[in-house]
This record gives structure tokens, sequence and C-alpha cells, in this order.
């Protein structure tokens, strides 16, 4: 099987291997585009502007998302910014840079090739953005403003205000609604995908249910795009929204395509703490406020007493008492360290008895400084609405207190294993954005999600996915009268028969909050031998107790929100437990991913490139079967392998 | 805190609905008003489930449906009409931003879907927003290629065009505009798309045809027209000015003289 894991890098010299690729992709003529049909799966950032390119370029696309309509999809939420290497700052930005960047924040895990090309492309995507008339923020001038954003030391970060994901988003969506009056897309709403149908080993189309009438149905195409997203809600607590899930993903995996590296999750430094039991969904305060906000802790205990009791404020702590862990711990970065890095020195403040809420679990994140050095109104343009958002929440205004924050479940790295041409190793079936695994390794940088999901649709899959079609323009429409697709609509069937036969007693979210605390206490944000072995088998009992024991209301044929959420959670258990397999036999620490038998005396996270410099990728072996891992390894041909340093 | 909900129940669009009350306690303060109705559905669930409970008449039509994704106020998902306003008592936020701080303990909450005509009930409090998509294919975009683009730098925007651009922008598609507005006018909705392009040069070449398919398009849907109440602008949870109405209107005009 380890032929399946060709991972198609072309050779020569790191920045011309996209412009060779593309030079042998083989072409489809216009006439023919529109005898193929191109199956989209979810309108994120990835999905919509891949099925919009597609659409322009005469394919067939039908593009499917569970929300009411593809403006929803989670991307809208992300705050901060995109980045892109245009050295608009005169600050010595360039694509190498932003390659080199990207590679080290991921903690040498990704392959160079693929984040070289996301470099290449990332200056095109701001064009295109702003062609679609995406507000981005401008200097007095006119020209494009920037901000800066962790583990890097230029401005390259474009915004719009905290809804940067919003505004790319809605011109993605506006290039898709261009596309459906054009008659070249149709966008089904409320669908979603609960099978991959492979015919004669390529995939060939999808079952998905109809979210309003209940009904199943089958979708067939010449190719199948996944853009999905992440499977950070198997947490129950993350900053995703509510309906983000991993099924999609995970049936392909169950149909064939590898997962790759699952234990790579992200846990954002900046959300806003827990507050109680009752809480089902975190909220994300921008990386950008590491721009101008401090983030510390009081130095002394008493003071910690005192505000969780809240006999003082926070602003009365004079600053000689205080601690800014992050500009004492690495001053070259300050508080603009790597997102894993800035996690895992919060809650190295927090065990040790900083915490400064009443739950012992949050840090301050101050803006007293930038709003004296850069007056209300510039504070109020950069980050008016974040401090908005946080007021309406917690009913403290940032204006005259710290914000409280405490890292949070965010992105997942780790995804569906694809080619350089974003191909799965099911032929036919491509994934993009945070679906697939390849750009960020072990961890993402700030600002490159965004980044990665429109190069992924503006730019690669519409090129890369002509080779694949390119022979394919002869061949009927997919016939969805085909048995396998009689025989995957019959096993999806059977999974909901089986739900609602169980009739027990136990709501669905309250086992999904039982998988949430299991993963975050041993697959969060320190993980041991010990704790990933009891995950597993904790894991395990609890899906028995699933399977016995829970609830679905309501029927089939109808809008039912709790059969969604059920059949979720089956894919979250077994994702789940894939990520702490993964995590088990990666005893390295790496990124987000933090082992901790191996790490430095000061603490620090401690690679093992002799034994770990590659891509885990699982493949599926059937139910209750171990699945077996494959190993692509990474090869650093023009930058040298360092350990990540922050401090100088 | 305790209290009382009285929520719209209809089990699909051809069905009619009617209100059903329910008494919830134990409430957080800083819960929000979705993690309220998440408590509420949990216990409908296990009353559902148990013979005591039924027997004791706590019957209800189950757990109650509702729009909701992000629950951080960007994606425009949840809707609801509460206590008489669209996202509920306090200002500019959406119904997942809404805390439960803003209720009286042991008051009684009413819970209506946003109504409209051009928005059918799909279950209890869900709707069906298809509508506003529609408008936005008839003329909400840029006319771009993908590929097609010169270097950001090499359109100008003046620093204020762009945040007022941004401020229309930031529109988010719930739908409370229509909901609250008494002709059921999508006005301020068309209008803040409209506005938003037409603020900027990159836009300002299809901004009349724009404008007025748009507009023609929301008439064919039965959305009503604008008679500048202004409610739309109190209870629309970004704030969004009318003034975009008004830039509507002289895009519209420019495209009606030239016809």
């Amino acid at each position: 099987m380890a032929e399946k894991l060709i991972s198609k890098i072309p050779d020569g010299p790191l920045a011309e291997k996209w412009t060779k690729r593309k030079s042998e992709l083989r072409l489809v003529n216009p006439n023919n585009r529109r005898k193929l049909e191109i199956i989209v799966v979810g309108t994120g950032l990835g999905g919509a502007s891949a099925a919009a390119s597609l659409g322009e370029l005469g394919y067939n696309v039908k593009v499917f998302c569970i929300s009411d309509s593809p403006r929803r999809a989670h991307s809208i939420a992300a705050q901060g910014g995109i980045n892109a290497a245009k050295n608009y700052q005169n600050d010595n930005d360039a694509v190498y840079r932003l390659f080199y960047d990207t590679i080290k924040g991921g903690d040498y895990r990704s392959r160079e090739a693929n984040v070289y090309r996301l470099a290449e492309v990332s200056a095109a995507i701001i064009d295109q953005c702003v062609a679609q008339g995406v507000p981005f923020a401008r200097e007095y001038g006119g020209y494009l403003a920037n901000r800066s954003f962790g583990g890097v030391q230029v401005s390259r970060t474009f915004y719009a205000r905290g809804q940067t994901g919003q505004q790319l988003l809605l011109g993605a969506y506006a290039a898709l609604n261009r596309q459906v009056a054009a008659g070249t897309v149709t966008s089904y709403p409320r669908h979603e995908m609960l099978d991959l149908v492979i015919v004669n080993g390529q995939a060939k189309g999808i079952i998905a249910r109809n979210l309003v009438t209940g009904k199943l149905e089958r979708f067939g195409a010449h190719a199948v795009v996944i853009a999905t997203g992440g499977y950070g809600n198997t947490y129950f607590l993350s900053t995703n929204a509510m309906n983000s899930n991993g099924s999609a993903a995970w049936q392909c995996y169950k149909k064939g395509a590898f997962f790759a590296n699952p234990c790579f999750a992200q846990i954002h430094p900046t959300c806003i703490p827990v507050h109680g039991d009752q809480q089902c969904k975190l909220t994300l305060m921008s990386e950008s406020l590491r721009n101008d906000g401090r983030i510390w802790v009081p130095k002394k205990m008493e003071d910690v007493m005192k505000l969780r009791k809240k006999e003082i404020k926070p602003s009365q702590i004079p600053e000689e008492d205080r601690d800014y862990y992050l500009e004492r711990r690495y001053p070259a970065f300050g508080n603009l360290v790597p997102r894993d890095v800035a996690s895992r020195a919060a809650k190295e403040r927090c065990d040790a008895g900083y915490g400064v809420n009443e739950t012992g679990l949050a840090v301050f994140l101050d803006f007293a400084d930038a709003i004296k050095r850069l007056g209300h109104q510039r504070v109020q343009e950069r980050y008016g609405n974040l401090f908005d958002m946080y007021f309406k929440i917690n009913n403290v205004s940032p204006w005259e207190e710290p914000m409280m924050i405490y890292p949070a479940i965010h992105y997942t790295m780790g995804g569906i294993w694809v080619d350089y041409d974003l191909q799965t190793t099911i032929p036919g079936l491509y994934a993009i954005g945070e679906a697939n695994f390849s750009d960020h390794g072990g961890n993402r940088l700030g600002a490159s999600a965004l980044m990665q999901g429109l190069a992924d649709g503006y730019f690669v899959l519409p090129v890369t996915i002509a080779d694949y079609l390119s022979n394919k323009f002869a061949e009927p429409k997919t016939d969805i009268n085909d048995p396998a697709f009689e025989e995957a609509e019959k096993a999806v069937q059977a999974r909901i028969d089986k739900l609602f036969s169980i009739k027990g007693k136990k709501t669905v979210d309250s086992l999904h909050k039982k998988l949430g605390n299991i993963m975050w206490e041993y697959v969060g944000m320190a993980r041991s031998e010990e704790g990933l072995k009891k995950a597993i088998e904790e894991i395990k009992e609890l899906k028995k107790e699933f399977y016995e024991d829970v609830c679905v209301p309501g029927e089939q044929n109808q809008f039912n929100q709790e059969l969604e959420k059920a059949l979720r959670l089956e894919d979250f258990f077994e994702i789940g437990e894939l990520m702490a397999r993964d995590a088990l036999n990666r005893n390295e620490s790496c990124g987000g991913h933090f082992r901790v038998e191996s790490q430095t005396e000061e603490g620090e996270a401690k690679r093992d490139d002799a034994n770990y410099m590659y891509v885990a990728a699982w493949e599926y072996k059937g139910e209750d079967k171990e699945p077996e891992l494959h190993k692509e390894p990474l090869k650093y041909e023009f930058i040298e392998v360092k350990t990540r340093n922050y401090k100088e | 805190m305790d209290f009382n909900l009285k929520i719209w129940r209809q089990k699909n669009a051809s069905e009619k609905g009617h209100f059903e009350t329910y008494h919830i306690s134990g409430i957080e303060e800083d819960a929000s008003f979705l993690e309220m109705l998440d408590i509420l559905n949990e216990q409908l669930i296990r009353e559902g489930n148990d013979p005591v409970a039924i027997e004791r008449g706590c019957q209800s039509s189950g757990p109650v449906s509702f729009d909701h994704d992000c629950r951080e106020g960007i994606c425009g998902a949840c809707s609801l009409y509460i206590d008489g306003r669209a996202h509920g008592p306090d200002d500019h936020v959406t119904t997942c931003q809404l805390f439960m701080r803003h209720f009286k303990d042991g008051a009684t909450i009413t819970v209506e879907p946003f109504r409209s005509p051009a928005f059918p009930i799909i279950k209890d409090l869900v709707v069906d927003r298809s509508a506003f998509d529609k408008i936005l294919q008839a003329g909400g975009f840029i006319s771009v290629r993908t590929g097609a683009a010169q270097d950001g730098n090499t359109i100008l925007i003046p620093h204020d065009n762009a945040e007022k651009s941004m401020d229309a922008a930031a529109c988010v598609g719930c739908g409370a505009c229509v909901a609250t507005c008494k002709n059921g006018s999508a006005m301020l909705f068309v209008a803040a798309r409209v506005s938003s392009l037409a603020l900027l040069p990159q836009g300002r070449p299809e901004a009349a045809t724009r404008a007025k398919n748009m507009v023609a398009k929301m008439e064919e849907l039965g959305f009503g027209g604008c008679t500048n109440t202004r409610a739309c602008e109190m209870e629309c949870p970004k704030g969004i000015s009318i003034d975009h109405i008004a830039r509507l209107n002289r895009e519209f005009l420019k495209a009606k003289f030239r016809d």
C-alpha cells in the first residue's frame, strides 16, 4: 500500500516547482468542461472559492452546505486577517520569508513544496479579493493597510476590522452567487453529506440528507471535492461553530482516503474563558489583539487571591507587580509568539496557581498601554467590534479593565491526506482548506487559514483537478442508480434506523460533553502515554454507552436537529479515538502536540526529528480493527531544520 | 434564574402552529439565550422519555428547533422574535449574543420565529431565508473572474470610503430588518450590499444595474416596500444605517433615468 502515498511533488528548484507542475498538468477544453460535473461539499472559503472558480471555467458544479445559506460557513467567524507576501510595508517581506515563517511556525512538519506554493499565490489572493469589493482596511492615502500576527517579524496581514473572514467569505459567496445566476453552479443548502460513493475505485458521488425533508438523496459527478473544514468540535467546547463537524471527511476516511496527522490540533491562546458548565461554545478573541495587547498575570499570589474574590480590580495592580510572562520568556517575539507557545505559557502560569478568575483558568490581555500610545480613535478602528463583543459577553469593558482570556481548541491542522495536486488516496476525491492536512504542519500561524482556503479554492484546485478530468469528458454522466449508490444509501439508512431504535435516556449533547471532557483532559494541551491510552479506553466505553442509551427523538423525515447531532457524534467518537492513537504514536512534542515525555529542562517542546519527521497517514481497516499507519517522510531540501526559537 | 418560556411550535410549513409554555430553572445569568434554549431542549428530551413527567402533564412537541451556528454574532444563522423584538431586548446584538442578565428573574418570555411572507416557516422557530440568496444572485456581486485582478494597490480607496463600505458590508443576512418591518421590506438588506459596493471604485461600473436588479428581485419574491419607518435600523444587530437606503435609491434612480 505504500505506493498510495505518492506526494507528486515536482522536481527542481523550490521557486519553480509550481510553475513546473502547472506546465505538466493536462487541460480540459472549454467545450468539454460543460460535459463534466463536480461536487463541492462545503461553502467556506475553500468550497465557495473553488465552486465559483470551477463554475467560471465552465464546469457543472453542485455545491452543498449544511446551513440555510452558503454564507454561514464558519470561515465567516475568522476575525484578524489574511497573510500575503506583498511587502507593501517595505519591511523586507518576500514569498520566501512567508514560506519560511509558515514552515517554522508549523514546527517542520509540513511539506516544503506545498507551503512554498501557498506563499507564492498569496499575493494574488489579495488582488482577487480587492477586485471583488472586499473592503480591506486602507491607509489615509488609499493604500492597503497591514498589521502583524503571531510568529512573524513583518507586517503582512491584510484585514477588514475584526471581520476579515466574513468579508472574504462574502467575496467568495458573491462570486458563487454570480455563477448560480449564470447557471454553472447549483446550490444545495441544508444538505448534509453522509457518505461518499465510489464506483470502480473512483469517487463518483455522495449520499446527502436533505435537512428539511429528512430524505436521503443521491448526487453523482465526475469528481468530488471535500471542503468541510476541521474536526475541532470533537472536544465539544471549541471556537468552531456549533454545527461544524468532521463527518464528511470521516466518511471519506472510511471509504479509503487516508487521514493524516489527526493529533495536530491548534489550541488558540486568546479565547474567552469558560464561564460555567451550561456552556456549549467558546468565543475567540482575535489574535490581532496581541499586536497591541499585553498578556500578564500578577507576580504576587496575594493579588491573585484578591482578584478571585473581586476585592481589587486588575487595573489597580501596579506595573512592578505584573508578570508579562511572554515578554519575559520570549523577548524577541514577546506577545506575538505562535499560538502553541502562547497557549502553553498560559497553561504553565495557571498550573502554577496564577490564574486570575474564579476557576483559576484565565490570564489578562491588557490594552491600557495601547490606548495611551495610540489614542481611543485608532484602537476603536482596529479592535472596536472585538471590544464590543467582549463587553456584550462579559459585561466588562476592555476600555477600562483588561480582557480575561484562556486557550481553547480552535483549528485542526490534521485532515485528509492529499498529494501536491490536493487529490486524496481515492482517485477523483479532492480535499481543500482545513479539511486537508497539507500546509500547516504541527501548528498553523495566525491569518494563514484564510490564505490556505482561498489559495486552494481560487488558484490550486481549479488547475489541478483538470488533470484528472482531462480524460473523463467522454464518460457518460454518473448513474445514480448504480449499485454503488444503492449500497451507500442503504448503509446510511441502516445507521439512521439504528440510532432511532436505541430509544435510550441520554441526550446526544450530554454524551458529546463527556467526549469533550475526555479529549480536553488527555488529548489537550499536555499529552502523555498513560493519558492517551486511557482516552482510547474511555472513548470506547462512552461509545458503548451511546449505542445502549442515547435518545434520538422525532423522526427521520422531518427537520430533526437531534438526529443531525447524533450522526455527527458517532463520527466524533471515532475521530477522537484516532486523534489519541496518532498522539500516542507521535512520541515527540511538536507544534500544538505536546507530549510531556518530550520536553526540555525549561519546559519547552522537544521535537524528535530522527524518529518523527514524517506525515502519519492512517488507513481505515474496518469496524473494530486497528487502522494501519503509513509514513510519508518529510524531506527538507531548501531550508535548514532548526529548533524553533522565539527568544532571540 | 427561573423563567417561563412561551414558545411557538409548528411541525412544518403546512401545519398550523401554536404556543407551548415551559418552565425552566437554574439558569446562570451569564448564560446566553441560546444556551438557555439548549438547556430547555435537554429538559424536553428527558421529560419526553420519562413516564412520570408525562403523567405530571409535561407534554411537549419535543425539543424546539431553532437556527444557530457560530454563536459569535457573525454568521447570521440565529434569528428569533423575543418579547416582540427581533433578536430580543438588548441593542445591536444577534440572539446568540443576548445574555440572560437582560431578563428579570421569573419573567415570562415569548419566543416566536421571524415572521414574513417571504420567510416561510420550516419548523418551530426555523424559517426559510433562501430569498436572501436569490436577491444577491440577482446582482450582489462585482463581475470579476478568478485570476483577472490587477494589483490590489492600483485601486486606491480613500480611508473613509473603505470604512463606510465596511459599515454596510457588516450585514450578517439574518433578516431582522425584514421581520421587524411592518411592510416586510428587505430594503436595508439590499441597500447594505448595493451601498457597500457602490462606495468602492471597482463596484461603480455595475452600481446602477445592480441596484435595479436586486430591487426587482426583492419585489418579485414578496418582500414589501420601504416607507422609511427606520424600524430596520433600530433592530439591525450590526447597526447598519438607513443612510445606505438613500445611496441605494440614488443608484436605483440613475438606472431608471438611463432606462
